[in-house]
């Protein structure tokens, strides 16, 4: 009970106070708690990355020693996890030696455009990191498929504020309206300037709306914790 | 050619004096800055001093001063340089240095020195007075947010007390109620639940969010018996998820069919990430995806396969630039604030109820201020004269946090 419940709280509640005191107080020793804390978080989530690789090396191997579905593809993850570990912790993995006025410094390889972690980088992970971030424009275009669809009141709204946004960001789109005049009362109903007006106006009090709920549920959430009423993350209900 | 030669010295005998004259503009060192003025930071920890300066006469954009050179001094040292300024190159403007250092103690006094520096060398110095840097307890500059975070608190304190002996009607939210829908599916296709906690680690309060409605998710999935997958991207949220879960399967008598496996680590990086939840849910079709915590552009990726296997999807983020994906490509969506409720929601805890009801009161004076800053701005651009006392927008000025 007090390893498990109570003092993961005494901890959180501590943490959480001084956080927000240090926001608000500059002195010596609060002021800089803030940063302090952030540190400490960024030290423990290094170290925990053992846990996490330990967890992938074990779930991995497990599929590989009985032989469960797809197993083929577990040995190209820890074969690919293995060699990444071994070409970045080896500082001295150049390709062709060093260059001149180059010496071996532990993780200045890392950096080093003819060092061989750099080579996998540059040709293995950016590429695939690529690839996958490629595939967003087809999933934009199949998930703008159905939201535009007019089914209803609010999807034709939708729809049509989304072709006017557009038209209005490209020439053609422009071309249609190009005949009204560039001033007065009727240049306001050029194309570009109704996409900048839905696009300043209607999209920006959205987005504050809901970004001023976001904060007061910040707010509202760090309190619960702070206060200890909200005990979820201990596993409560 | 000899004969040519006291002409030629004749030539330059006049040259001589002409250079002279021209020489020493063109190639001696450039003026000093004007006034160096250098004040303590406001608000601080007292370990800052900010140094401003007038441009040298010579800083006017032809390139006769290539930078300033800023120098400290204790009281009875010598001077040490600390940083250069870029020239101003004719600008109204004066230079300016923040000296942000823990050299500098608290309350002693300390003078700084600026030399203008061209291509011909440097400029005599031009000294500042005596300066020194001190401490705040209470930084001034953010009274407004102060007073916020006060009365907010204090909403939501007095409701938590409150909702102890007061029923609160919380208005239904579809997202919520389907959380039951998505699991019972799942149970009855027989098929896993997936989790998804984000990709962020525990110091974001999305993640922790999220991780606390995997506590009510895992409480369903021991209940019905229903297979839980939660595939993670940092190894604290893993650790702190199999925490939550198992605690949540001990509560509902079935420690038995929990395992740390459940929760599982696959990589810190984004798109391998989403690359890896892609191939869970192709190779193991869960009937139900829940999307909680904090996103970046692979929402959609994730959002999108769980579509096309048909999985019911609940997504649930604070991210604003992820909302439109998650409402387009899943059955329900929590959008910010509601998010940030579910778990307090679906506990039926009345104090957690309770807060909530606090953070509508916050709501409810945001929305008052709102139309007053509204109608302020709009009756003031329509010529009326509006007294000042009401200009709201003065409170919400923030610039000085």
């Amino acid at each position: 009970m007090l390893l498990k419940r109570w003092i993961p709280l005494f901890i959180l509640i501590f943490v959480g106070v001084l956080t927000l005191t240090s926001w608000f107080v500059p002195h010596d020793p609060i002021g800089n708690l803030q940063d302090d804390f952030a540190q400490f978080f960024d030290i423990i989530a290094s170290f925990a990355i053992i846990l996490g690789a330990a967890n992938l090396i074990k779930l991995q191997g497990t599929k590989i020693a009985r032989r469960k579905r797809n197993w083929q593809y577990s040995i190209v993850t820890i074969a690919g996890f293995l060699v990444t570990a071994y070409i970045g912790l080896n500082w001295h993995a150049y390709i062709g030696g060093l260059t001149d006025g180059q010496s071996y410094l532990a993780g200045t390889h890392v950096n080093r455009s003819n060092s061989q972690f750099f080579w996998i980088y540059w040709n293995i992970f950016t590429p695939l990191s690529a690839t996958m971030y490629a595939l967003l424009a087809f999933y934009v275009a199949s998930a703008s498929y159905r939201a535009f669809r007019a089914r209803n009141l609010e999807a034709t709204i939708l729809l049509v504020a989304g072709i006017i946004v557009m038209m209005g960001r490209v020439p053609l789109g422009q071309a249609f309206t190009g005949w009204l005049p560039e001033a007065g009362f009727w240049s306001a109903f050029r194309i570009e300037k109704v996409a900048d007006w839905i696009y300043t106006y209607p999209n920006a009090a959205g987005q504050r709306a809901i970004m001023i709920g976001i904060a007061l549920g910040v707010v509202s959430t760090s309190l619960r914790l702070i206060l200890g009423i909200e005990k979820s993350f201990l596993g409560e209900e | 050619m000899i004969r040519g030669i006291p002409r030629l010295l004749s030539a330059s005998a006049l040259l001589v004096p002409l250079c002279l004259l021209v020489v020493p503009s063109v190639l001696a060192a450039p003026a000093p800055p004007g006034a160096v003025i250098a004040s303590d930071v406001p608000d601080d920890r007292g370990h800052a001093i900010l140094v401003e300066w007038e441009a040298s006469p010579d800083d006017d954009g032809n390139g006769a001063v290539t930078q300033y050179i800023i120098h400290r001094a204790a009281a009875g040292g010598e001077f040490e340089r600390v940083s250069t300024g870029s020239p101003l190159n004719g600008s109204d403007a004066m230079g300016s240095y923040t000296d942000v250092s823990d050299d500098i103690v608290n309350g002693e006094p300390y003078r700084y020195r600026v030399v203008t520096v061209g291509p011909e060398g440097e400029s005599a110095p031009t000294d500042s007075g005596e300066v020194m840097a001190t401490a705040q307890w209470f930084n001034k500059g953010r009274w407004r947010m102060f007073l916020a975070v006060l009365f907010l608190s204090a909403a939501i304190i007095y409701w938590i007390k409150r909702a102890q002996s007061k029923e609160i009607y919380l208005r239904p939210v579809a997202g919520l109620k389907a959380f039951d829908e998505a699991v019972g599916r799942s149970t009855e296709m027989g098929q896993p639940v997936l989790f998804v906690p984000g990709i962020m680690d525990m110091d974001q309060i999305e993640t922790l969010a999220g991780v606390n409605i995997l506590g009510y998710v895992a409480n369903m999935t021991s209940r019905y018996e229903t297979k839980l997958e939660v595939p993670v991207s940092r190894s604290l949220v893993m650790a702190h998820a199999r925490e939550v879960v198992k605690e949540s399967y001990l509560s509902q008598g079935r420690p038995d069919l929990y395992h740390d496996d459940m929760i599982h680590y696959l990589t810190d990086d984004q798109f391998a990430y989403a690359a890896a939840v892609d191939g869970i849910m192709l190779r193991q079709k869960p009937a139900a995806c829940f999307y909680q915590g904090k996103f970046y552009a692979e929402s959609l990726i994730l959002a999108e396969t769980g579509n096309s296997i048909g999985a019911i999807q609940i997504a649930g983020t604070a991210s604003p630039a992820q909302l439109p994906f998650f409402i387009t490509a899943c059955d329900y969506t929590l959008i910010g604030e509601e998010f940030f409720a579910a778990s307090a929601y679906l506990s039926d805890d009345k104090r957690l109820i309770g807060s909530i009801r606090g953070q509508d009161v916050g709501k409810l004076i945001f929305m008052i201020c709102l139309a007053i800053g509204i109608l302020y701005v709009t009756l003031a651009a329509a010529g009326v004269p509006m007294p000042e006392q009401l200009d709201i927008s003065r409170f919400f000025d923030v610039s000085g946090s």
